[in-house]
């Protein structure tokens, strides 16, 4: 074998080991890696008062109570398989709005998220205001289902 | 690869280079023109994101460039290492600032957008990290071929980087799909065809182009002067020597 063939073996060797190496470590971390727990991940698992986590999900249709004189908010996400009461004291972001996609990081506190901040998540649509006027008006609409599936994708 | 062999040589190269060169600006100013303004003027608001998706015209390319210029420096760098052709290495070097820049502009756009949007500048999930990984991989490749006086060593040192820096690529790529994160997924390239808007993805097909041409550009502008400082050293070892 000359030289330039054992460098070749070697480093397609190297490459295929290091492969392995990272995607196992990230098999194992899985849990640290993803961003965001569903509402069925919090039914199922039931986590502690102390523990800090976020919540992703959609938020669900006319679930949105603002409390007069105040900044909370009371509103649900679901996953369409369960859901959970979320608190929020302070300012949405501007894609908040109900049967959107929605990241709310807090605690789990006797039933009731309480979040200290509202992420808005958005998907992957993108089309002029016209375009998504005709699609619902033609029944075709389906903007809202992107985080339908995702959340319980790698369980 | 007997035909690669022949572009191989330095001397030869720069003949090319110097025919690609002009060609790649004339592209570069053509298409960023007129992918600028379609950007700005015939593409359409969002319905959700209003005037602020506009931010993608320019993020979404840059982002591309960034994985790209990458992978087109590992695979230089492992020709660098296995087959011990210089321009390789010449190539690999080039690129790297390149792709920093454009790693760094993506961050900054999607920073940009993000305030609006998500109601944050930064989060640590899965995608925004791992470019971050991929600005600090071009940053160390870059230190890493400046800390060493003798060429072939340095060459040899930030080839490994590279290499194995690149399992990274894959995973910016698949992080959105293999984990939960803040960033939407892929909308252009998924399987069952792109989720965006023609009006919209044409004007980010063209500024794609643009940044590959600049891309081209910049690379031939940079090797070219590589090649033409190391004959200049040559020489005037020649001139030390030969005295």
């Amino acid at each position: 074998m000359k030289r330039k063939h054992k460098r070749l073996t070697f480093v397609i060797i190297a490459m295929a080991l290091l492969g392995i190496a990272v995607g196992l470590v990230l098999m194992a971390f899985e849990e640290n890696i993803v961003f965001f727990n569903s509402p069925t991940d919090i039914a199922t698992t039931q986590p502690g008062p102390d523990k800090r986590l976020r919540l992703g999900g959609l938020v669900e249709e006319g679930s949105v109570v603002r409390e007069a004189g105040s900044t909370v908010t009371r509103f649900r996400v679901t996953d369409l398989e369960n859901v959970v009461d979320v608190v929020f004291d302070g300012i949405l972001p501007d894609l908040f709005r109900e049967g959107q996609g929605v990241i709310a990081e807090g605690k789990y506190i006797n039933g009731a998220f309480q979040a200290s901040e509202v992420l808005a998540k958005h998907d992957e649509q993108y089309m002029p205001p016209e375009v998504a006027d005709a699609l619902k008006k033609s029944g075709q609409w389906k903007g809202d289902e992107t985080m339908k599936t995702q959340p319980q994708e790698n369980k | 690869m007997a035909d690669l062999h022949r572009f191989a040589n330095p001397t030869r190269f720069l003949k090319l280079a110097g025919i690609i060169q002009p060609w790649a600006l004339a592209v570069f100013l053509l298409s960023i023109t007129v992918g600028l303004y379609m950007a700005f003027f015939t593409a359409p608001a969002d319905y959700q994101q209003g005037e602020s998706a506009r931010i993608m015209y320019v993020h979404v390319p840059a982002a591309w460039m960034a994985m790209f210029c990458y992978t087109v420096m590992a695979v230089a760098s492992a020709v660098s290492l296995i087959w011990k052709h210089p321009l390789a290495d010449v190539s690999a070097r080039a690129t790297a600032p390149i792709g920093a820049a454009f790693t760094f502009l993506s961050l900054a756009t999607g920073s940009l957008w993000g305030k609006p949007m998500w109601g944050t500048w930064w989060v640590w999930d899965a995608r925004l990290t791992s470019v971050l990984v991929l600005l600090f991989l071009y940053i160390g490749y870059m230190a890493l071929q400046g800390a060493f006086d003798d060429r072939v060593r340095a060459a040899k040192a930030s080839a490994i980087l590279a290499l194995v820096g690149f399992v990274n690529v894959p995973i910016i790529k698949f992080s959105v799909d293999w984990w939960n994160t803040l960033h939407q997924p892929a909308s252009v390239i998924k399987m069952g065809g792109s989720s965006i808007h023609p009006s919209m993805l044409w004007p980010l097909l063209i500024m794609a182009i643009a940044f590959k041409a600049y891309y081209v550009w910049v690379l031939m502008v940079r090797m070219r002067q590589e090649l033409v400082a190391n004959k200049v050293r040559i020489l005037r070892l020649k001139q030390v020597h030969g005295g």
